[in-house]
C-alpha cells in the first residue's frame, strides 16, 4: 500500500483494504451480538461502529490528508455532541 | 488547483456543511440513546421484529458504494473517465439496491400495521412505540439522504460525461463523495443502534 502524497491521491489498494477492514468489523459486530453480552456488548458494538466511521473519515474522506486546521475543527461537532449528549445524561440520571 | 476555482475553500465549505449534519442526526442520537436507557426491554423486545438480515445485506451495500465511490474520484484524478464513470455508476446502482431493501423492510413493517400512529403500534408499550417512532424518523431522514446523494451523483455522472468534471477539475465529484461517505457513516451507527440491540 503506497501512502505517500502524491498528484493524484492515494492508491486504489489503499482504498480496497479499508473496504475489506470494514467489511470484516461488520462481521465483528454481528458476531457480538450473537454473544449476548448485554450493556458489554453494546459497548462494543458502540466502539466498532466508531472504529468503523473512523476509517471512513481518515481514509475514504481524507481527513487524515486534510490539514491540522481541519482536522481541529472537525472535532468541534464531534465533541458538541458528545457534551450535549453527556449533559442529558446527567439530567436523566440524577433528576 | 486549476484555473478559478478554489478546491481547498470548496472542500471546507462542504466539511462545515457536513458538521451540520452530524448535529442534526446527534439530537436524535441523543433522543435515542436516552429512551433505549429507560426501556432497555422494550427496545430489545421490538428491536428482535426488524430483519437483521435486511439491515446486514444494507450495510455491505452501503460499505461497498463507499467503496466504488472512493475509487470513481481516485480514477478521476488519474484521468481515467471510463473507469470514473463505471465507478460513479455503480455507486448510484448499489444507492439504489439500499433505497429498494428499505422499502422492502418498511412495507413489511407497514403490513404489519406498524407505522406512526397506526392502532397496531398505539397497542404496544410505550417503549416499543418510541423505538418505532425513532425507527422511521431516523431510518427515514437516512433514506432521504441517500436519495439526496444519488440526486447529486446522478449530477456529477453528467458532468462526467460532459467532461466539465474531468482530471484537472473533480472537486464537486469529491465533495458529492464526502457528502456520501457521510451518509455511509451515519448508517454504521444506525446499524447496530436498531438490528442488533442485546
Amino acid at each position: 500500500m503506497n501512502d505517500m502524497k502524491t498528484e493524484t491521491g492515494p492508491a486504489y489498494s489503499g482504498y480496497v483494504l479499508t473496504w475489506l477492514v470494514l467489511l470484516g468489523l461488520t462481521a465483528a459486530t454481528v458476531l457480538v451480538y450473537h454473544l449476548h453480552l448485554g450493556s458489554a456488548g453494546a459497548a462494543a458494538a458502540l466502539a466498532i461502529a466508531s472504529l468503523k466511521a473512523g476509517l471512513i473519515l481518515l481514509f475514504f474522506m481524507h481527513l487524515l490528508r486534510e490539514g491540522p486546521f481541519l482536522r481541529a475543527i472537525f472535532l468541534l461537532p464531534v465533541l458538541l455532541t458528545g457534551v450535549i449528549i453527556g449533559l442529558t445524561f446527567l439530567d436523566v440520571w440524577y433528576r | 488547483m486549476s484555473r478559478g476555482q478554489d478546491t481547498a475553500g470548496s472542500r471546507i465549505g462542504m466539511w462545515l456543511f457536513l458538521f451540520t449534519e452530524i448535529l442534526l442526526f446527534g439530537g436524535l442520537f441523543m433522543l435515542y440513546s436516552v429512551f433505549r436507557s429507560k426501556y432497555a426491554v422494550e427496545f430489545h423486545r421490538a428491536a428482535e421484529d426488524l430483519s437483521r438480515t435486511a439491515g446486514t445485506i444494507n450495510t455491505l451495500v452501503l460499505l461497498t458504494s463507499s467503496l466504488s465511490m472512493a475509487l470513481a474520484v481516485a480514477a478521476i484524478r488519474r484521468g481515467k473517465k471510463n473507469g470514473s464513470l463505471i465507478f460513479q455508476g455503480l455507486t448510484i446502482l448499489l444507492g439504489c439496491v439500499f433505497l429498494v431493501i428499505k422499502y422492502m423492510e418498511w412495507s413489511a413493517k407497514i403490513g404489519q400495521g406498524i407505522y406512526p400512529d397506526s392502532p397496531a403500534l398505539l397497542g404496544l408499550s410505550h417503549g416499543e412505540i418510541l423505538f418505532y417512532g425513532l425507527y422511521f424518523v431516523m431510518t427515514g431522514l437516512h433514506g432521504l439522504h441517500v436519495v439526496i446523494g444519488l440526486w447529486a451523483l446522478i449530477f456529477m455522472l453528467a458532468s462526467t460525461l460532459r467532461g466539465t468534471i474531468s482530471g484537472a477539475r473533480f472537486v464537486r465529484l469529491e465533495n458529492s463523495g464526502l457528502y456520501w461517505h457521510f451518509v455511509d457513516t451515519v448508517w454504521v451507527y444506525l446499524f447496530p443502534l436498531f438490528y442488533l440491540i442485546t
